[in-house]
């Protein structure tokens, strides 16, 4: 059974008492409250040690209650769900939470590693830079692996996440982020005015401060507005509030990213919902109303658990009816951290003492001093006394010199606030600093972006309000919604007279980033190094680079730097701010882009068919290609593949490439457009008639290859490799609106429209002929070898066939619409059966085109020319094309290039392997004799032994040439003889025949 | 000051008062041997190895902002040496070996880790291309291993191989490659550089060039002032185009945000550094402990220093598809630096059109790792008037002629490099 | 970053690509390699407002010139590219 929550107020708050929560801490059984966040929980059973610290396993306790927290990290949930650093003070409470302290071994209470603190005197900022150097090897062997394990905070799970992550869209006029009285507003107005709203707030409860603060509005109380106010909101169709919702990011163009926690306040998300939600928001305008964070001030001991901010303090009291101590203490240099003070009293708590930084304090205040019977003393807290069972004793310099001692078991502290800066500063707008607060406000925000109220530096109820609702009035109507945004709720403002103080000289550390141990000798040390820059201090000491990205450390920290370098605060400046504002799961980047669904996958049209037939499938881009269709009985790919590809060399088979890009050229000057994007000619191709065509790049190079052929004199079919499909595309409609305006032509992609069959062999004819209405002439007269037209197919069905040959067998490829081209292939088996017709995949087809001693992707390779691939002779010289003037640079012509030859072993049962380099015979390898290296290789079932091609330099004058070929990655070195790279029926007959 | 264990030690004694500053903060001087443009790690190298190697000790290193405030503050950290064209393959291996001495160098412990590169591949064309490269590699002296799937496996047990999108079927590394302190790396060239002589100056932007009557450039003119040189180099990757444009050069180059991401600091998860083949992700642990990762440039030109959404998702996307252990690891900050995108994907170590006026630029997103290299021979073309053998072909007229150096194949089209 | 497209309105990122400059003309047919040097390789690569190629490639396949200032990514204008890139012939 849990215990007992010991440290619960009997009344108040926002918790629900009729809904008690068990969970765990460190294996240690306690309840809470349905409404508790996990740190207030923790509070309510008394609980002080949570964590520890990162470089020095210092003791650490709760410091905020919000998503600025630096101490209170834990590993939530267990197993796959396993969640490092959640911060304590933002984690719901649900039933069954488990968590864990991090960071200890091999207990929080007991930790081995706080040994770390004895060497704190060489610890020091950046220590690792000026040893751990010798001996050389020791610091992969010794030094780091000790410093990884030592460092990190909490474990990652380490097996896969089984949630799902959504992402989404949203567009609005009016973005608000926060939901503070600011926010509220804001929402007030610009929804009155008509405006699309959508406002964000990361916590689960709306209201912001006021649910700590309280406070009057419009004469009541604020709790009482505040639920008045949501009820507005909820009437206006166009308003839409999100709770457990981040606002992280700007982008350009209006574009905000957000992160939704859709059911982290649950044990895991329900069945089908997803555990967080990424929201892409496209806004017109965006009021920050995120509010401020209240700052630490730095003295010795100020990490001791029960140290705590006094907003925070006042927050745990009030919102959730816990108390973190029962006698307090209050460190302030502010008029606002005495609002702690009334909390605690109101709560029934004792206060020990106030330690004001100030030389005054209000006449209001020294009434509530005497009334509550506490000192009220005029000094600086100097140390603390304590351990990891919380605050003793708290020691202090007055005003003056003398000492004092208070004894306390909780000391609140309030060094004033910081403007939440970090969403106006992410298009690098340097904050500017403010002094009448002592604090950056933002300044340089994004276009179409402004910070309201506590965000912008005005922390007063009565300003927030009114500036909240003065930006949402205004958004709205940058956004053109002109209705009446009505009146602003209007309250009275506190007065925030504040003394700077940062920083309590005295003995012992004095962290200013707790979660990184940087202290305050740390910063001065950087100082006296050189490292005065805040980028080089925080790159130098880590300042500011922990999982709270620095929200309570980094002002401190430069104030502190610009007291040692002798420089104002804004003189210092500050670091970059970054995105994203919080923390967020990479998962929730990713959305649904993982596993199987990582990317979209492309079906041919045949691919049903072959799933039926047993293929077995390649991933080409996002396509799944049959890539060979195994038998019963056959052992392994080299014998389905062998097997296919005599199939096709003796009978005839049939293989889908309708993956290959396939754009319909029309217009009177379409011929004129492909030659001057093509290195050959097409202006004179016949109708009917189909050419092999190559295109390079303007620099030169070889870009892609394909058939193309003219159906009409105003119309080709152009095809692309598979992989540059969509590239050509986009190429030739450059080409086409920019480069050539002035031709007649139009380009439509037909890559999904056609389902394109390649049917290949001594009796593709024949099996065609099965297919094609009677009234076809498919003979070599009729339909000879690069003929192309529009056939009718027997039923009606019209095709388009095409006479070309990849294989280098008498070939067709004959498209369908896509919608047939599962028809298409069911009907080859038919037709074919009598021929013995086979299926092929992509393995036969890659083997029979080296055997044909075709370029492809391999040899494609971004840096081959034309000649290079041995198609020199092709670039016309009689016209100009995209590629021809870079391609006569002088390497790009120069003799010792490395062009595409055939290769085959000296010895006839080797196998080849792509990527062996090419040397010659009887040199040691080196970099002055790679010439090339091999390219593609297959087994040939017609020559019966493994044959390839290779980029070798000058590889076309060393035909016959026997040269080395040196594989040392897989241990292989051979020679192999040089060839000419068209292996099978080098003078085409069969093709043709 | 020598930095060690024992002057740690005895500094503690004295509750590090004394340390003086890690480099000289100086004041220009009238005139230089040499002035280096750019106070990053490439212009700090290089100024260390003019001091220590070639003996110009008076040089100044011009900075405008802070030291390292460009790319070397702003990168993955990833050393390798594994390219695969002549010209990449040696002048990186070259690079590789210093960084294996970096630290006795510079008494400086710049953490430089050889805990490995592995390039994962998914297809056998991507195989293929890689037993290529690792055979250049291996042909050039440089260590690589090609391992298949089972290897993989048993390395990295913990991708996601069973229920991909892209099976992984096996990678290509290199044990030598690692990472180093990018940060470190910066103070410890300027460290042992300005113990040598060299002039550091922060907060000094150069805003002209001094030239004589032949056109010569004899100096810069700076927010300092003047200050004369007798040869000035610039290594300002990202401003490349832009300090060359006050020359009258127009380069082979555009700038191009790349967006990199740290997540927040956990207990080690991943060994070494790996490469996603089938998408745009690559990742490293820190020694503190957050995965360190980036993919794509955005894609367009940029001098924001900052990207947008799409890639930071494809970024995820990758990351989730190869190892979705990390969905619940949070991404902490993001940030953007500017790359010199070159034509052909490939730096530019050369002299210039303009007398006096050497370049070292065109490092795309890959200029950390060349950081000692790049030094080496940028002091060794400052100090000799020519090229460095292993940077010869880092020609800037090799555009013109046709000799580029293209990894990727993707010709004159900087974003896609 | 979003982008009016000039025939579908403003649309996402993800749906354009990106080529580079459009200041550059192709060099007229008969141009010396030096030309076609400059027009292929050499890049102003300013720091401000510069005019660009992007192709709604996930819409309505156009090229548009998008003059863009890239120091903050602010788009200014945007129309057809239509013909920017032709050369001026007889210019």
């Amino acid at each position: 059974m849990a215990g007992a929550q010991t440290h619960r107020l009997g009344n108040g708050g926002l918790v629900d008492r009729s809904a008690p929560l068990n969970f765990r801490f460190d294996g240690k059984a306690f309840s809470g409250f349905q409404g508790d966040t996990l740190a207030s929980a923790l509070i309510a059973n008394g609980v002080k040690l949570v964590g520890r610290s990162f470089k020095y396993h210092r003791p650490r306790g709760i410091l905020t209650a919000g998503s600025e927290e630096p101490n209170a990290l834990v590993e939530l949930r267990t197993g796959a769900r396993r969640e490092p650093n959640t911060k304590a003070t933002t984690a719901e409470l649900y039933d069954g939470l488990e968590a864990a302290s991090q960071n200890r071994w091999p207990s929080l209470r007991h930790d081995v590693m706080s040994v770390n603190q004895l060497f704190a005197p060489i610890f020091v900022a950046g220590f690792y830079y000026k040893t751990f150097m010798w001996p050389a090897k020791f610091w992969e062997a010794i030094y780091e692996p000790a410093i990884r394990r030592a460092a990190g905070l909490g474990r990652a799970a380490g097996i896969a996440d089984p949630d799902h992550y959504d992402k989404a869209w949203a567009h609005c006029d009016v973005l608000i982020a926060g939901s503070g009285p600011a926010g509220l507003a804001a929402a007030l107005a610009a929804g009155r005015a008509g405006a699309r709203v959508i406002l964000c707030e990361e916590d689960f409860v709306l209201g912001g401060r006021l649910l700590s603060d309280g406070g009057m509005i419009d004469g009541e109380p604020a709790a009482e507005w505040i639920s008045r106010t949501l009820a507005e909101l909820a009437g206006m169709p166009d308003v839409r509030v999100m709770t457990r919702t981040t606002l992280f990011g700007v982008y350009d163009g209006g574009t905000y990213g957000a992160i939704e926690r859709v059911n982290d306040h649950l044990p895991s998300p329900p069945e089908h919902q997803v555990r967080q939600r990424l929201w892409r928001i496209v806004a017109k305008r965006c009021v920050v109303a995120a509010g401020a964070i209240e700052r630490p001030i730095v003295f010795a001991g100020n990490d001791t658990p029960g140290v705590m901010m006094a907003s925070a303090m006042r927050t745990y009291v009030a919102r959730y009816a816990a108390t973190p101590a029962k006698r307090i203490a209050l460190f302030t240099n502010n008029e606002d951290g005495w609002r702690t003070v009334e909390t605690a009293l109101g709560a029934g708590l004792q206060i020990a003492a106030v330690i004001d930084a100030r030389p005054e304090i209000s006449p209001a205040h020294r009434s509530l001093a005497s009334k509550g019977g506490f000192p009220v003393l005029h000094g600086s807290v100097s140390g603390v006394d304590g351990g990891k069972d919380g605050v003793r004793k708290i020691a202090v310099s007055l005003t003056g010199g003398a000492r004092a001692e208070v004894e306390a078991d909780g000391l609140a502290v309030s060094g004033g606030w910081n403007p939440a800066v970090g969403l106006t500063s992410y298009h690098r707008g340097r904050p500017k600093w403010r002094s009448d607060i002592s604090a950056f406000v933002p300044d340089g925000a994004p276009p179409g972006m402004v910070a309201a109220g506590a965000a912008n530096g005005d922390f007063g109820l009565g300003a927030c309000l009114s500036q909240g609702f003065a930006a949402g009035a205004a958004a709205a109507h940058d956004a053109g919604r002109t209705g009446n945004a009505g009146s602003a709720p209007v309250a009275d403002d506190e007065v925030f007279s504040l003394t700077p103080l940062w920083h309590v000289a005295g003995k012992g550390k004095a962290f200013v980033d707790y979660q990184h141990d940087v202290t305050a000798s740390d910063i001065e040390l950087a100082q006296r190094e050189g490292f005065e820059s805040v980028e080089h201090l925080k790159r130098y000491t880590t300042l500011g680079m922990a999982t709270d990205q620095g929200k309570t450390s980094n002002v401190a920290g430069l104030a502190i730097m610009a007291a040692v370098s002798g420089r104002s605060i804004p003189e210092t400046g500050t670091t970059i701010y970054r995105p994203p504002y919080v923390p967020v799961a990479i998962g929730a980047f990713a959305g649904h882009h993982r596993d199987g669904t990582f990317h979209a996958t492309r079906l041919t049209p045949s691919h049903h068919w072959a799933v039926e037939q047993g293929a077995v499938f390649v991933d080409t881009g996002l396509w799944k290609r049959a890539q060979w269709y195994p038998r019963a009985g056959e052992k392994d790919w080299l014998e389905s593949v062998t097997r296919e590809v005599k199939a096709v060399r003796s009978g005839v088979g049939f293989c889908d490439v309708s993956t290959l890009g396939k754009i319909d050229v029309h217009g009177p000057d379409a011929g004129a457009f492909l030659d001057r994007v093509y290195i050959n000619t097409f202006s004179n191709l016949a109708v009917g008639k189909a050419r092999y065509g190559l295109m390079l790049r303007e620099d030169g190079i070889v870009y892609d290859d394909g058939t193309t052929s003219r159906l009409a004199e105003d119309h080709y079919f152009l095809t692309t490799t598979t992989a540059k499909a969509g590239l050509v595309m986009q190429h030739l409609e450059f080409c086409r609106q920019v480069l050539f305006p002035e031709l007649d032509v139009q380009l439509t992609s037909v890559s999904d429209q056609w389902a394109q069959f390649s049917i290949a062999g001594p009796s593709a004819r024949e099996l065609l002929k099965q297919i094609v209405d009677e009234s076809e002439d498919l003979s070599n007269e009729g339909f000879p070898f690069m003929g192309a037209r529009e056939v009718t197919l027997r039923g009606g069905l019209k095709a388009r066939l095409f006479r070309i040959s990849f294989s280098g067998e008498m070939a067709f490829e004959i498209s369908v619409p896509a919608r047939f081209g599962d028809a298409m292939a069911r009907n080859l088996m038919l037709a074919g059966a009598p021929f013995g017709v086979t299926p092929y995949g992509t393995e036969a087809l890659g083997v029979m085109r080296v055997e044909k001693g075709h370029i492809a992707g391999p040899e494609l390779s971004g840096t081959t020319t034309a000649a290079d691939l041995g198609l020199g002779k092709m670039m016309s010289t009689k016209k100009d094309y995209i590629g021809r003037v870079m391609a006569g640079r002088e390497a790009l012509v120069a003799p010792d290039r490395q062009v595409v030859v055939g290769i085959k072993p000296t010895d006839e049962t080797r196998r080849l392997r792509s990527g062996a380099h090419i040397i010659p015979k009887g040199q040691t390898p080196g970099p002055g004799n790679d010439q090339g290296y091999v390219t593609s290789v297959c087994f040939s079932p017609t020559l019966n032994q493994w044959i390839g091609l290779a980029l070798v330099e000058r590889g076309r004058e060393r035909i016959g040439e026997i040269v080395h070929a040196h594989d040392p990655l897989r241990g292989e070195d051979y020679d192999v003889e040089l060839c000419n790279p068209v292996f099978y029926d080098p003078d085409g007959g069969r093709q043709r025949g | 000051m020598k930095y060690s264990i024992f002057s740690l030690a005895r500094a503690a004694l004295s509750g590090h008062k004394n340390w003086q500053r890690t480099w000289r903060d100086a004041t220009p001087k009238d005139r230089y041997d040499v002035v280096i443009i750019g106070g990053g790690g490439h212009g700090l190298a290089t100024a260390w190895f003019l001091a220590s190697e070639y003996g110009i000790k008076n040089v100044a290193v011009l900075e405008k902002g802070w030291i390292g405030s460009g790319n070397a503050g702003r990168n993955t950290t990833i050393i390798r040496s594994n390219y695969g064209l002549p010209g990449n393959t040696g002048f990186y291996e070259l690079s590789m070996k210093l960084w294996e001495r970096m630290e006795q160098d510079l008494n400086y412990n710049a953490m430089v880790s050889q805990r490995g590169v592995i390039n994962l591949y998914h297809s056998d064309a991507q195989r293929d291309a890689y037993a290529r490269r690792g055979n250049t590699m291996r042909i050039n002296g440089i260590d690589a291993e090609l391992l298949d799937l089972a290897a993989v496996r048993k390395m990295i047990p913990f991708l996601n191989f069973d229920n991909a999108r892209f099976p992984v079927q096996g990678g290509l590394l290199q044990r030598r490659g690692g990472t180093a302190r990018h940060d470190a790396v910066v103070w410890g060239y300027a460290h042992a550089a300005s113990e040598l002589g060299v002039d550091i100056i922060q907060n000094c932007e150069v805003t002209g060039f001094v030239r004589d009557a032949n056109g010569k450039v004899t100096g810069v003119e700076t927010s300092r002032g003047k200050i004369g040189a007798g040869k000035v180099g610039m290594a300002v990757a990202g401003s490349s185009s832009r300090v060359a444009a006050m020359a009258g050069l127009r380069l082979p180059i555009e700038s191009h945000v790349l967006q990199a991401f740290v997540s927040e600091a956990i207990k080690p998860l991943i060994p070494g550094v790996m490469t996603f083949g089938a998408g745009h992700f690559y990742v490293s642990q820190s020694d503190k402990g957050g995965l360190v990762f980036g993919g794509d440039i955005d894609g367009y030109n940029s001098y924001a220093q900052r990207g947008n959404m799409p890639v930071m998702e494809d970024v995820c996307e990758g990351g989730m598809a190869l190892m979705p252990m990390i969905g619940r690891v949070r991404l902490l900050r993001q940030w953007g630096g500017i790359m010199d995108m070159s034509m052909d994907g490939s730096p530019i170590i050369d002299k210039t059109p303009v007398d006096g006026l050497y370049l070292n630029a065109g490092w795309c997103y890959g200029g950390f790792k060349a950081t000692p290299g790049s030094g080496f021979v940028f002091a060794h073309l400052l100090a000799r008037d020519e090229s460095h053998e292993e940077a010869a072909r880092f020609r800037l007229d090799r555009f013109r002629t046709g000799a580029m150096i293209d990894e990727k194949g993707q010709g004159a089209q900087p974003n896609l490099h | 970053m979003r982008i009016a497209c000039s025939f579908c309105g403003e649309r996402e990122l993800g749906e354009f690509t990106y080529l580079g400059d459009a200041k550059p003309v192709r060099p007229e047919a008969g141009a010396s390699e030096d030309e076609v040097f400059d027009y292929v390789y050499l890049r102003d690569n300013v720091a401000g407002a510069t005019s660009e190629y992007w192709y709604h490639g996930g819409g309505c396949r156009a090229w548009l010139k998008v003059t863009r200032n890239t120091l903050t990514h602010e788009i200014s204008s945007i129309e057809p590219a239509a013909g920017a890139g032709a050369a001026k012939v007889g210019a």
